[in-house]
């Protein structure tokens, strides 16, 4: 075994969809010495996943957004940065020392700056019986066709968001229409959206792509049922049927198939393992990474590009990697200018969008019985007696009742957690805070980190 | 200044911090008659308090601390009564194992030393006996020292009991308000962002920030903010009902109710108490994960899902400052626990609140004596 020096990259971008695809690009045509670690054996992030390697059917199923992705990552390839598939960062350390797993040996990499280019979850959406098999996200039903074109039969989507119409479109196209599509807004989001119309006008492309998904679902013939509430999951060990009700109607869908989705937030899990500040977005109803104009956290060296940022879709993702990546290498100004017009009309759409699809009242104020921490089984009501008991915030209830500290480290629960907490209290999301969050940021084998000896090479 | 002539900010007592040690004397000094005002800097439990392993251990103490863990494990025995919260609080064997013959010979020696000294809570094992005990230990096992009535529970949720009960007897506490200056007048005067507090008594119970407010009442105290790192994997089958420590090299080891497996012992992260933050290193846990496989070769199969660590106080000596001021009247230490005080919490409260009442104590803490500092 020999002593040798931790590697080091001048610029570190975790995640390959189009920010980080971007960034990496822009700053490895720039010079510096880039490489990019991403989860996935292929690039293009969860919205191009399997860009490369989709043939014209998908393509056609998913659409031409979608293979807008196919250039993206034409240019990355060619682009001179150091690119690792399948690297999953699980730690990053204050002195940006990044410990990730690849192949199943764990490595370091120091570098002089990062971009964490990681992307958006779903927002939890907690409703009676939505821990039962059978039940899934949309955004896990998209992940199954674009990565092996598997689509679901017979599901039913339930919640509300672009997504779920998207999906609901490419299942139509794929032969396979969902067995039903259950919105829940409440009445009246139209109404409430319309004085953010004219500004989305500006990004009118985006209006009319949703209007025609929405138009080719119902001409499909799949039932449509707006509306919704009192959406519950029925079974006694697996899903059975969704039932909810429209206008005071009782309605039961027989199904094994479920589909939720309320939306997308930025995935904080990088920012906050690395103690970047952040701010409670009201409009978009989450948090997300405070940020200088060159798209830097409060953390020196930590920068955020994407949905990341703050939810704005692919294309703003792309200008926004872009973006980043030219503030780091000190670009041309007059480009930057072009990149922050283009992103400000992209991001048009988004205030028309937000008053839209606001998270649902009954999705954020679930009943007492309802489980919201999946690992831990904890419901609703047991927060809420804890609150009462006098924790005063999200890490005291996780240490408390384990909410957060299972496998998804709080990925699923933290959003609705945090809200509960913040309701009970009557506090501004702000004030009430999130988990603070602890590596690994995915589970690795105890058997791999009693391997890891990072800097020590063996001969 | 005239903000403190408010009653709200004086009482008897003036506790600085709001970990277990903290709690537990507000609690016993209340029970006692005396008013109380905790000042904590963060939020209750927030650090070495609220983030340790969780083990409530006599097993393997430095001898002058034997005396005062015995009197402390007979509150936890009542503490679900005492605290009106179980605590998550259960009896289980501790248990050291010794892995070759020299470490078994050490173990005996201590377990006589013990005796000599009139306790008989750690007991020698056999290598029969550690089977029968721990049934996925290693075959390299030769036999172990355990104390088989000492336990485990859940460190927040103790230290939270301790100030909702110390709450409940008219205990008031003061978060997000640290000690920025205390100075003496008629009695103690703690100034903090939220003014000033007056106490005729003052305790000084700030854990890895204790040596601070000494220094600054001129009674120095070399404290070493330290990070013990804890790993936790995923739900494994029921294996273990003890809590393992090694005795050549550092562990300790816990399968936890719900399956879940608690390593830690020894190995440090980074540890800020200016910033009050702590990191893992987890390089330095290559070792801890090695001596959990080798010990327990269920483990090769294990996730880790999650690592925690908190800044905790060291002193030198590790043994903890407790007892009155060498220097002030009316002054009292009880910090620098040294990453094992979690289990003399409920002992050292009631000595201490007892010696703050009285001026004096049976509690033999002349080796805890903050004036072994002075120079």
């Amino acid at each position: 075994m020999t002593q040798q020096t931790i590697s080091f990259a001048d610029l570190v971008v975790i995640g390959a969809g189009p920010a980080g695809m971007a960034a990496a690009t822009e700053a490895a045509k720039a010079g510096l010495s880039v490489t990019l670690l991403d989860e996935a054996p292929a690039p293009g992030g969860q919205i191009y996943r399997g860009i490369e390697t989709a043939g014209p059917r998908r393509l056609q199923i998913l659409g031409p957004d979608y293979a807008e992705g196919r250039s993206l990552a034409d240019s990355f390839r060619a682009s001179g940065a150091t690119y690792l598939p399948g690297a999953l960062v699980w730690n990053i350390g204050t002195d940006r020392v990044i410990d990730y797993s690849h192949q199943g040996v764990s490595h370091q990499l120091r570098a002089g700056a990062i971009v964490a280019a990681t992307g958006a979850l779903e927002r939890p959406m907690p409703i009676p019986g939505w821990t039962l098999p059978g039940v899934t996200t949309v955004g896990a039903l998209q992940i199954l066709l674009k990565g092996s074109g598997v689509v679901a039969e017979d599901a039913v989507l339930v919640g509300s968001g672009p997504l779920l119409w998207l999906l609901a479109a490419q299942m139509v196209d794929a032969g396979c229409p969902p067995r039903a599509v259950v919105e829940n807004l409440p009445r009246g989001r139209t109404r409430a959206a319309l004085p953010h119309l004219l500004r989305a006008l500006r990004a009118r492309s985006y209006l009319a792509k949703g209007l025609a998904l929405m138009r080719k679902v119902k001409a499909a013939g799949v039932p449509i049922h707006r509306h919704a509430t009192g959406l519950a999951v029925e079974g006694a060990d697996a899903a059975r049927a969704l039932v909810f009700a429209v206008g005071g109607r009782a309605q039961r869908i027989e199904t094994t198939s479920i589909a939720l989705h309320q939306g997308v937030v930025p995935n904080q899990q990088v920012t906050r393992l690395m103690r970047a500040d952040h701010l409670w977005d009201a409009g978009q109803h989450c948090f997300r990474p405070v940020l200088d104009a060159s798209g830097q956290t409060s953390v020196p060296g930590l920068y955020v590009a994407g949905d990341g940022a703050g939810i704005g879709g692919a294309r703003a993702a792309a200008l926004q990697g872009r973006l980043v990546a030219l503030s780091i290498t000190g670009g041309d100004p007059a480009r930057i200018a072009r990149l922050r017009a283009a992103l400000a009309r992209d991001a048009a759409i988004r205030p028309f969008l937000e008053a839209l699809y606001a998270p649902v009242p009954e999705v954020l104020a679930p009943a007492d019985d309802t489980i919201i921490c999946r690992c831990e089984e904890v419901t609703a009501g047991t927060i809420r007696a804890t609150v009462d008991l006098g924790a005063p915030g999200p890490n005291q209830v996780k240490s408390m009742l384990r909410t957060g500290m299972g496998p998804c480290q709080g990925r699923v629960c933290g959003l609705a957690v945090a809200g509960i907490i913040a309701a009970r209290k009557g506090e501004d999301p702000q004030v009430t805070d999130y988990y603070r969050i602890r590596p690994p940021l995915k589970p690795i084998p105890l058997a791999e980190l009693a391997g890891f000896a990072p800097g020590i090479a063996a001969e | 200044m005239t903000a403190a002539l408010h009653s709200g900010r004086s009482a008897d007592l003036l506790v600085v911090g709001g970990g277990i040690h903290g709690c537990s004397a507000a609690l016993h000094a209340a029970l006692r008659g005396m008013s109380v005002i905790v000042l904590e800097k963060d939020s209750v439990g927030r650090h070495a308090s609220g983030v340790n392993a969780g083990g409530v251990r006599r097993l393997g103490r430095h001898y002058a601390e034997v005396p005062i863990s015995q009197h402390s494990m007979q509150i936890w025995y009542g503490i679900a009564d005492f605290l009106d919260d179980d605590c998550g609080f259960q009896i289980a064997p501790q248990i050291k194992v010794a892995e070759t013959e020299a470490e078994l010979a050490s173990l005996a020696a201590r377990a006589a030393d013990l005796r000599a000294m009139g306790f008989d809570h750690e007991v020698m094992l056999d290598q029969a006996e550690l089977r029968r005990l721990l049934p996925a230990v290693a075959d390299h096992a030769l036999g172990g020292l355990a104390a088989l009535r000492d336990g485990f529970a859940q460190p927040y949720k103790t230290t939270f009991a301790f100030q909702r009960k110390a709450a409940a007897l008219g205990v008031r506490f003061h978060e997000s308000c640290p000690a920025t200056a205390v100075r003496r007048d008629a009695g103690w005067i703690v100034t903090t962002p939220q003014g000033d507090f007056r106490a005729s008594r003052l305790l000084n119970a700030a854990g890895a920030w204790g040596g601070r407010l000494a220094g600054m009442l001129g009674e120095p105290a070399p404290v070493e903010a330290i990070a013990p790192m804890m790993l936790v994997t995923n739900r494994l089958p029921h294996f273990c009902d003890a809590v393992v420590g090694a005795t050549g090299r550092p562990l300790s080891f816990k399968q936890m109710p719900n399956g879940t497996v608690v390593i830690g012992g020894g190995r440090r992260g980074r540890a800020d108490a200016a910033s009050s933050m702590s990191e893992i290193l987890f390089p330095e846990l290559r070792l801890t994960a090695q001596t959990a496989a080798e010990l327990f070769p269920i483990m090769r199969g294990a996730q880790i899902i999650r690592s925690w660590s908190g800044v905790e106080a060291r002193m030198p000596d590790d043994i903890p400052v407790i007892g009155a001021s060498a220097r002030h009247e009316g002054l009292f230490h009880a910090f620098g626990f040294s990453a094992h005080g979690f289990q003399m919490g409920p002992g050292v409260g009631e000595i201490m609140a007892g010696l703050i009442a009285t001026g004096g104590t049976n509690a033999p803490l002349a080796p805890f004596s903050i004036a072994r500092f002075a120079a």
